[in-house]
């Protein structure tokens, strides 16, 4: 066992590297959430997401296309649970898991040709003096676009849900959908312009997963990042900022736990690979007393009679 | 426009309709999805549902539908408990392994003791594992509020972990020249589930799925905590106050469908599967819930939801074989079964109206 083989600065710097994808789907499930809906397929569009732009990418030879790809994709098998919760009106618990077991297999379906393919690498933007600073450079200044991009989402979520009045819109239909109707504000579309953006940004957080994070294509390769996502939403207790924390916290143990499998602990590996899960459940007991920031509405179908 | 208008009652006749429409809609749009694969979609579709049943082979695959439909319509019928009453367990898949695990361990830890009663032992073993695994999401639930659904599905990763660390270490077969994966049930006889009509595919579990029918049948028609179950499904609020208490109901519902997929694990790993192995588990406790709904959560429904989801997985394997289809295209299809099902329940709950719609 070695443990001063584990570099302090790499580790904060890889952590944030590890927390992108889960940070990017649980902002956009935070929206989706706040609007009233509780979209259970969070993986499901992570892992269509992670192929899309996989694919894209391979064969367009652009990373940047291939994000775009991604969040189109994403947002393209959410709008199947918009037709089955916001026109079908079915259940949203059932919903959601029809949308991940179809994302699944929808993906392992269009990956198969791109098994051991290798992604052209995405750059990582450099600023000339500022990379190259000792500790700073390395965990500030030294990463993909995409590190910048998730991190600038949740300051404009947090933004727009606290100072605009799109922010105040949305969260009325949230709390209350037959008030927010009775106002005059269309319940439905505003749900599924929700439903759509998280679709997009669990795609972007997939596509993360197979294009920076890992990279390559393996059958369901998001592991359960998207339902880590979805416990995160109710970590942050629905407020943007507290997801970011919730997200280092995870990719922390996520990456400390790889750091000590690689220096040979004692600890057999398997029992270090469960330890993500195992935290999350203690970080959801621990937090799940608190109920009261949680969108009134959510979960429950809307319907106006009239 | 269309509009949509709630029925008084839910419609009785849309009930029973919609999984037989959501069946057929699935079969087109799977034909479509086959033809842009570039396979003949009539010859794929009729691989799928009718070479298993009436085909060539058909005395090899029969016996084939009772060995993959009985763990779907083991764990379904638990499943469909809990999902009357809004408590959703969907980690039923970690619970199977943890079965499978626990039922496997005791029966090798005799090995080679043979005696009659080491089979009761590991089915009770077993089932217990399950309903242990369960229980952690139930107490957490009760005890603290937590989302037993994201509890439950977190608790399948560690499950999936802990089959691997057991088939590389504990339950390691010590003759097994280092490979990993335990001894071979199916070669020690008291532990072996083995069919109980020769060439029949009927083994112990698909007996206890058929016992599971009728005693989920009798607990939802017939006794009290089946009417609390539908009730607080159906009115939350009265069952309270009826004095029905939630925490109970979420710990007999979780635990009831935990002990369910633990038997399914273990008679899978006795029989079927014969080792504890990395890749012992193939995802039957997340295809039972397409088969709880395609059921309507009712335990015949399930029964016959069970029969037709084991009907794809073999036609599947035949097509994958025959016609070169991907294993992953059928995924696809059970995927979107569940799709058009949950679209054209809105029938049964909702009239379609034609015309303009009022200003609000």
């Amino acid at each position: 066992m070695d443990l001063s083989a584990i570099n302090p600065v790499q580790l904060i710097a890889f952590l944030m590297v590890a927390a992108t994808p889960v940070l990017l789907a649980a902002i956009g499930e935070l929206i989706v959430e706040k609007s009233g809906v509780l979209n259970l397929g969070v993986e499901g569009m992570m892992i269509t997401g992670a192929i899309a732009g996989f694919a894209v990418t391979v064969e367009t030879g652009s990373p940047a296309v291939g994000f775009v790809a991604a969040a189109g994709a994403g947002a393209l098998l959410s709008c199947l649970f918009v037709v089955l919760t916001q026109f079908a009106l079915a259940n949203q618990v059932a919903s959601g898991l029809a949308l991940t077991l179809f994302g699944l297999g929808l993906s392992a379906l269009l990956g198969q040709s791109y098994v051991g393919v290798k992604p052209p690498t995405t750059p990582k933007v450099e600023i000339a003096g500022l990379s190259d600073l000792p500790v700073v450079g390395p965990i500030l200044f030294n990463h993909d676009l995409m590190v910048y991009f998730g991190i600038a989402l949740v300051a404009a979520t947090w933004a727009v849900l606290k100072f605009t009045r799109t922010g105040l819109i949305l969260r009325a239909v949230g709390e209350n959908h037959d008030a927010a109707h009775a106002l005059g504000y269309k319940v439905v579309r505003i749900r599924i312009l929700a439903i759509l953006f998280g679709g997009a940004c669990a795609g972007l957080g997939g596509a993360y997963i197979s294009l920076i994070r890992v990279p390559q294509w393996t059958e369901g390769m998001t592991a359960g990042v998207g339902w880590i996502a979805l416990a995160l939403v109710v970590f942050a207790s629905w407020k943007p900022w507290r997801a970011l924390l919730g997200a280092y916290l995870f990719g922390g143990v996520t990456v400390v736990q790889l750091n000590l499998q690689a220096a040979g602990v004692a600890i057999p590996v398997e029992y270090l690979a469960m330890s993500p899960y195992l935290i999350t459940i203690v970080v959801l007991v621990i937090l799940s007393a608190d109920k009261s920031s949680a969108p009134a509405a959510l979960g429950r179908v809307f319907h106006a009679s009239r | 426009m269309i509009r949509l208008e709630k029925r008084p009652d839910p419609s009785r006749g849309w009930s029973l309709a919609t999984p037989v429409v959501a069946v057929l809609a699935t079969m087109l749009a799977g034909g479509l999805l086959f033809a842009a694969l570039g396979k003949d979609p009539i010859v794929a579709i009729r691989t799928i549902f009718w070479e298993p049943l009436f085909g060539e082979f058909s005395f090899y695959y029969r016996p084939q539908l009772v060995v993959k439909g009985a763990p779907l319509v083991l764990i379904a019928i638990g499943l469909s408990l809990g999902f009357k009453a809004g408590i959703w367990n969907i980690g039923a898949e970690g619970q199977y392994i943890i079965g499978a695990l626990t039922g496997a361990g005791v029966g090798l830890a005799f090995y080679p003791t043979e005696s009659v009663f080491i089979f009761p032992l590991m089915v009770l073993a077993g089932a217990l594992g399950g309903w242990a695994w369960a229980m952690i999401p139930a107490i957490l639930k009760t005890r603290f509020g937590t989302n037993e659904i994201l509890v439950s599905l977190m608790l399948v990763y560690v499950a999936e972990q802990l089959l691997a660390s057991m088939s590389l270490g504990l339950l390691k077969n010590p003759e097994g020249f280092g490979f990993p994966g335990s001894r071979n049930l199916q070669q020690y006889d008291s532990a072996h589930n083995a069919e109980l009509i020769a060439g029949s595919g009927l083994h112990w579990g698909a007996a206890a799925a058929l016992i599971a029918v009728i005693f989920a049948y009798v607990l939802v028609n017939k006794h009290m905590t089946g009417f609390h179950i539908r009730l607080t499904g159906d009115a939350p609020r009265a069952a309270r106050f009826a004095g029905v208490s939630p925490a109970r109901l979420v710990l007999f519902c979780l635990g009831i469908s935990g002990a369910l997929a633990g038997l399914a694990g273990l008679f899978e790993v006795s029989g079927p599967a014969g080792v504890v192995s990395i890749d012992f588990n193939v995802g039957y406790g997340f295809t039972a819930i397409i088969v709880a709904f395609l059921g309507r959560l009712h335990p015949v429904g399930i029964l016959l939801a069970g029969a037709l989801m084991a009907l794809t997985y073999i036609g599947g394997d035949i097509a994958q074989s025959n016609l070169g289809l991907p294993s992953a295209a059928i995924q696809v299809f059970q995927g979107m079964l569940l799709f058009f099902l949950l679209a054209f329940d809105v029938l049964t709950n909702f009239r379609i109206r034609l015309g303009a719609s009022e200003v609000a």
